[in-house]
């Protein structure tokens, strides 16, 4: 029984994600190799040589591979796929992007986002925006799995040191090109890999208001993070959205300000470590998980704590 | 050119489900259901590209129960001219729905589909890729912008850190994502004009398709619930229980 896990980078760099997913994949037992596809990605693979329990490293790279495009990049994993037991993706936006075009080739089901591993063919996976855990098997000779992040601790980055071993890349298929990518850029952490997370809802009442939160969340060191109804509303962009169709997030702290807590958005943090409201509404949802509550007026709340601290 | 929409009825957006108590699976009976609101968005999309002239026809199916047609005709009534209805009883997961879809897709010659990216019950996010792998199409997921011009789709995507846009020659798939479009709101006239458009009914084994399910659930339970804390007077009591109870900051 031998895993394959995806690697998720930019070419340059290995993502968190990926020490996440190796953790679940070292939960499987057998060996577990990597696959980093990219182009001018050799520091990727060796970075991934690196991490605690890899035993080997494939490392395909070329021009076509350089920007994850889904069709060259599902035919790598395909091609390299042979007799994996396992293929693990991260439940990342180009780990859900791949997988099922992966999963469908072989004929097979897809496990996604998986929070624990049961047995090899046995997890636990969320559905209904988390309201509840199911538990599934696959009766499939190859399980293709995404691997929520949140739901296990990144093995050491360092320690290992694998071979990396070059295969052959595909033929690019054709069917698709890369044209951009408008990267949002802040000297923040990554939303999904931060230590504190500070997000913002509704009741910041505007994207001008938004940056409120950024005292505060430059003096804990945190993300910032939005609901769905503040993105919906234009305050903050969608890839800061926290909750059930943005991302998951498990910090050690998250601060929630004026986030009623829609069952939506609860899904994507209340596996948080310690979670702080700010509300001006006693009665809001958020209050039922929040280890802090504070009612009040976040206009005032807001910089006050980031004074304070 | 023919877009075709594949819709999902689910749970209602705004019902918090159960789980049963036999822990079997939620509670379905006698509560709201809808169509997956990204399906809403992709139903949208097809219809405003038939409006600008980019589309000639659209093609709504829905998978699943009798009841699905209820789902078909609200996407008649936003904007789809019929719609299929593959009717069965059996529990579908992505790759048999899929499946079915490429079947039809084979007979209806579409070039372009647009599908939600997920839906909101199964929470899956696996049928627009897995459709598009059998097909042997290309794919764009979670769009939040589509143009379609010259044969080719060039379409933005919602990604991690930001945005992304690629060219895909059709025919093509495109998952949506929220931003896309604000579905519109349908009114009594298309409702009552939607009853009167086609709709076809087909069975999985019409498709020559075997929908049985490759996933065994084994059980389905509560999530760990969360306690709720405390609630603090103030700024200076919540920083003092951060520091020294919490020990977070």
């Amino acid at each position: 029984m031998t895993t394959l896990v995806i690697a998720e980078h930019d070419n340059a760099e290995l993502k968190g994600a990926t020490l996440n997913t190796l953790a679940a994949a070292a939960r499987l037992g057998g060996d577990v190799h990597v696959l980093v596809a990219g182009q001018g990605a050799r520091a990727v693979a060796d970075q991934a040589a690196r991490a605690a329990g890899v035993a080997k490293v494939l490392l395909a790279d070329a021009p076509h591979l350089a920007e994850g495009l889904a069709e060259n990049v599902a035919a790598q994993v395909l091609a390299v796929a042979g007799s994996y037991s396992h293929i693990l993706f991260p439940a990342t936006a180009a780990g859900k992007n791949v997988a099922p075009r992966v999963a469908a080739k072989l004929d097979v089901a897809q496990v996604s986002d998986i929070i624990a591993v049961e047995s090899p063919d046995t997890f636990q996976r969320p559905i209904y925006a988390g309201n509840a855990i199911a538990t599934v098997q696959s009766g499939d000779a190859v399980k293709v799995v995404t691997v929520r992040t949140t739901g296990f601790d990144a093995v050491a980055a360092e320690g290992g040191s694998a071979p990396v071993e070059e295969v052959a890349a595909v033929a690019d298929s054709g069917l698709s090109s890369f044209v951009g990518r408008e990267v949002a850029k802040n000297d923040r952490p990554e939303l999904t890999a931060a230590r504190v997370v500070v997000s913002g809802g509704r009741g910041l009442g505007s994207a001008e208001n938004f940056k409120l939160l950024d005292p505060l969340a430059d003096k804990l060191g945190a993300a910032v993070g939005a609901s769905r109804a503040a993105v919906d509303a234009g305050y903050a962009p969608n890839d800061w959205q926290v909750g059930q169709t943005g991302k998951i997030v498990a910090p050690q702290l998250y601060v929630a300000v004026g986030i009623s807590g829609a069952i939506q958005h609860l899904a994507g943090m209340k596996d948080s470590k310690v979670i702080v409201a700010i509300n001006k509404d006693a009665e809001a949802p958020i209050f039922g998980v929040a280890d802090y509550g504070l009612v009040g007026d976040l206009f005032q709340v807001v910089p006050e704590l980031a004074a304070a601290l | 050119m023919k877009v075709l929409v594949p819709v999902k009825r689910v749970v209602d957006y705004n019902v918090k489900v159960r789980v049963k108590s036999d822990q079997t699976g939620v509670d379905i009976a006698n509560v709201k259901m809808s169509m997956n609101p990204f399906d809403e968005i992709a139903v949208e999309e097809a219809t405003r590209l038939k409006e600008k002239g980019a589309a000639t026809e659209v093609v709504a199916v829905s998978c699943g129960v009798a009841q699905s047609q209820e789902t078909l005709r609200t996407a008649m009534a936003i904007g789809a001219d019929r719609g299929i209805l593959v009717q069965t009883d059996a529990e579908l997961q992505p790759l048999a729905v899929a499946k079915l879809l490429k079947a039809l897709v084979d007979k209806e010659q579409p070039q372009l589909v647009i599908l939600g990216k997920q839906a909101i019950d199964d929470d899956a996010n696996q049928t627009g890729q897995m459709l598009a792998a059998l097909l042997d199409w290309p794919q764009a997921t979670f769009a939040s912008k589509v143009e379609v011009a010259d044969g080719k789709a060039v379409v933005t995507r919602e990604v991690d850190g930001g945005l992304e846009t690629v060219s895909l020659k059709l025919p093509a798939i495109v998952t949506t994502d929220l931003r896309l479009n604000e579905p519109r709101y349908v009114t009594l006239p298309n409702i009552m004009k939607a009853k009167k458009k086609p709709l076809d009914t087909v069975s999985p084994a019409d498709l020559g398709v075997d929908p049985a399910p490759r996933l065994k659930t084994l059980k389905v339970a509560e999530p760990p619930q969360r306690k709720a804390g405390i609630k603090v007077p103030d700024v200076a009591t919540l920083v003092d229980k951060l520091k020294n109870e919490a020990k977070v900051v």
